[in-house]
């Protein structure tokens, strides 16, 4: 105990020591402090924005921008490179000869490559293979790749998406409140009719709109739809299918621990392969599966800063440009960190939260 | 693996651990005491800073360094180069992993305040421009309108680059890349459409990376002012001091028509202000704290401005550049030095 107290006081101590030298240094060598700058413009494009956003901007909206943009490749990539990395675990066990060595291929192949020579991979192969926006293939109409990125048509913008929205929503948090109130969920045919009348309501009301937004050419580039840009979906696909190389083994693993007692059992009782999959081993398999699994979300969501080497606007590419124009190395390298803490501690959280519910009672 | 931000919290820890790096006088001393010049330089910018086949450094900034080492120790030979992305250079010059940087870095209000740097005089005066494809066909940056733009990132360039499409009311899409071999890269595979950087660096990447130079041009308006300067940290009034003269001493030398070859000659002229500037007569040296011979050393081992000009990026180089602006007063441009007395 005694050593405890002191470790942490030493470790205080040393701290303090190092931010007073720091601000001593800082001040000889006239160099600013501080996170006034967050209320500065930026001068500074960010190249791609889910909210409206220009050079005129502050530092503190740039960084928001940012921060979304990271958001947005760590979230759709999770979500993908989960069922992915399922997919292929359960390939790995697969009876299949020809499964099984592909799902084996793919594992050692991508875990064993650094993580930086696949997106320059995937940024080469997206600028280099693909042909420039004039030429650009048309894999379904209206649909466009090229060196430019992948551009899909899109709703076009209208109230009535706010109000399905806005629907949904509702439904949902009246469902839950009932399935509180009947200590049991409503059945889900009955559920999901009431959420996709709902959607359909709210869609009538406002005279069932069916424009979309398209994707033409115009000078340089396309404009209209929705665009995916080069640098997004070499990111996104160098961090799915690393990741999900990690998963796969975790997932087999998980499922080779379960008893095979268990399968020969549920076999004797005379269920189906599928549903033994579902109701016997994978219930079992998940209490083992998702703490690891949760340690390589948290990896995908940091490693998701090397955005920065093939120009996605991420959270630290962002924060790298302030760095650069302001001089603020200290301020702008707490941010990075605050920031990637802040977001894998709410992940490990909520992963917490779902490992107790599937555990044993 | 995060290279550039490994750096940047390395600095934060080098800046938390240095007792004091920057006092008054410290810098000049502790070159001195070392024995050689940490000169900051560009990680490969042909004319600029970039080892040549058998591995030396060679260029237009690494040349100003070796200047500062021959008028220190009479020896151009005795500087230690260390390369710097755009990213690590304000930070690496702060922390004290160098003590002069001379890495084609534009001299601005808030670099000489903010960041705690003091500016040499310029060595070249620059421009932004913007490079494109030929076959584009395009003859203005005024038709660059919704075009997708490859540009580094931490540089003036992002800056002016937005000031330029503002003011011009056009919209771009910006593509910021960290390392300038993967931009060159992204723009020579036709990911952006324009290439912007200062002009001189264009030439110098069209010279050394494009697949083929003669498929692309360099538009013809320049939208912003790049004086490109050597710079030290803050708190050493003696180190500046002397890299500033050095840099004035190569301008004074060709302003008085004194070269490399000529520079022995010279020494024998009865012009008093050449017999004070190469140390004929005592004076030059003494203020500044190092030997009278200084000038002469640099100018017969370094060469005088024009000649580290014309072998670095002029017509005795691959850029072909134009000595333009960057000409004496005398001819025009804005090399100006102030008296040597
Ligand atoms: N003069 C500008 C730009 C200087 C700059 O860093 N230019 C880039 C683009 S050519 C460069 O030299 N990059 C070389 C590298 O990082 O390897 C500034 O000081 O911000």
């Amino acid at each position: 105990m005694a050593i405890q107290v002191l470790l942490v006081g030493a470790v205080i101590g040393l701290v303090g020591w190092l931010a007073a030298n720091a601000l001593d240094n800082l001040a000889r060598g006239s160099i600013a402090t501080g996170f006034g700058f967050l209320s500065r413009p930026s001068n500074f494009e960010v190249g791609e924005c889910l909210i409206p956003c220009s050079a005129a901007d502050s530092y503190g909206r740039a960084f928001l921008v940012g921060l979304l943009n990271t958001l947005k490749v760590g979230g759709i990539g999770l979500v993908l490179t989960t069922l992915l990395g399922t997919l292929i675990g359960i390939g790995l066990l697969s009876s299949n000869w020809l499964a099984a060595r592909l799902a084996r291929v793919y594992v050692e192949l991508v875990r064993n490559v650094p993580l930086l020579l696949q997106l320059f991979l995937w940024y080469a192969v997206i600028t280099e293979a693909l042909p420039g926006p004039r030429q650009a293939l048309s894999p379904l109409p209206n649909v466009f790749l090229s060196n430019r990125g992948l551009m899909v048509p899109m709703l076009a913008a209208s109230p009535a998406w706010l109000s399905v929205g806005i629907a949904v929503i509702a439904v949902v948090v009246i469902l839950l409140i009932i399935g509180r109130w009947r200590r049991r969920p409503l059945p889900p045919l009955m559920a999901g009719s009431l959420l996709v009348g709902a959607a359909l309501l709210a869609w009538l009301a406002w005279g069932a709109p069916t424009a979309l937004d398209v994707p033409h050419l115009a000078g340089f580039n396309f404009r209209g739809g929705m665009a995916f840009s080069p640098e997004f979906l070499a990111l996104l696909l160098g961090l799915v299918m690393y990741t999900a190389a990690f998963i796969a083994e975790i997932v087999r693993s998980g499922i080779l621990a379960v008893d095979p007692g268990q399968t020969e059992a549920a076999r004797a009782l005379g269920l189906s392969p599928g549903l033994i999959l579902r109701l016997v081993i994978l219930p079992q398999a998940l209490r083992l599966i998702v703490p690891p699994l949760t340690s390589q979300h948290l990896n995908l969501l940091k490693n998701s800063s090397l955005a920065v080497a093939i120009g996605y606007p991420d959270v630290v590419s962002v924060l790298d440009t302030t760095i650069n124009q302001t001089g603020q190395a200290i301020e702008g390298v707490a941010m990075i960190m605050g920031v990637f803490l802040v977001i894998n501690l709410t992940l490990s959280a909520l992963m917490n939260w779902y490992n107790a519910r599937i555990q044993l009672r | 693996m995060r290279r550039e931000w490994v750096a940047a919290a390395w600095t934060v820890l080098t800046l938390a651990m240095a007792s004091g790096v920057a006092q008054a006088g410290t810098t000049f001393d502790a070159v001195k005491a070392r024995g050689f010049v940490q000169c900051g330089t560009n990680v490969g910018l042909a004319g600029f800073s970039s080892p040549d086949s058998n591995g030396r450094w060679t260029g237009l900034d690494v040349d100003i360094c070796r200047a500062v080492a021959t008028a220190l120790f009479g020896d151009a030979e005795k500087v230690k180069f260390i390369p710097l992305s755009t990213q690590q250079r304000f930070t690496a010059l702060q922390s004290g992993e160098v003590d002069l940087l001379s890495r084609n870095t534009t001299w601005t209000l808030t670099r000489d305040t903010e960041n705690g740097l003091h500016f040499a005089p310029a060595t070249f005066y620059d421009g932004q421009g913007f490079m494109v494809a030929k076959k584009a066909g395009i003859k203005s940056a005024l038709e660059l309108d919704g075009a997708s733009i490859c540009v580094q990132t931490g540089t003036t360039t992002e800056l002016n680059l937005s000031d330029y499409f503002r003011s011009h009311k056009m919209t771009f899409q910006s593509v910021v890349i960290e390392a300038l071999s993967e931009v060159n890269h992204a723009f020579f595979s036709g990911r952006c459409d324009v290439l912007t950087s200062d002009t001189s660096q264009l030439a110098s990447i069209r010279a050394a990376d494009a697949p083929n130079p003669d498929d692309y041009v360099i538009l013809p308006e320049l939208i912003s002012k790049e004086p490109l300067a050597p710079a030290v940290r803050h708190g050493d009034d003696q180190w500046f001091d002397l890299v500033r003269w050095v840099v004035f001493a190569t301008l004074e030398a060709e302003e008085r028509g004194i070269t490399s070859k000529t520079v022995d000659a010279a020494l024998t002229s009865p012009d008093p202000t050449v017999q004070r500037l190469l140390g004929v007569q005592p004076g030059v040296g003494h203020s500044l704290g190092i030997d009278d011979k200084w000038v002469y050393n640099v100018i017969k081992q370094v060469g005088n401005y024009g000649e580290i000009f014309q072998r670095n990026v002029g017509k005795e180089s691959p850029l072909k550049l134009d000595r333009g602006v960057n000409a004496l007063w005398t001819q025009g441009g804005l090399m100006y030095s102030p008296p040597f007395r």
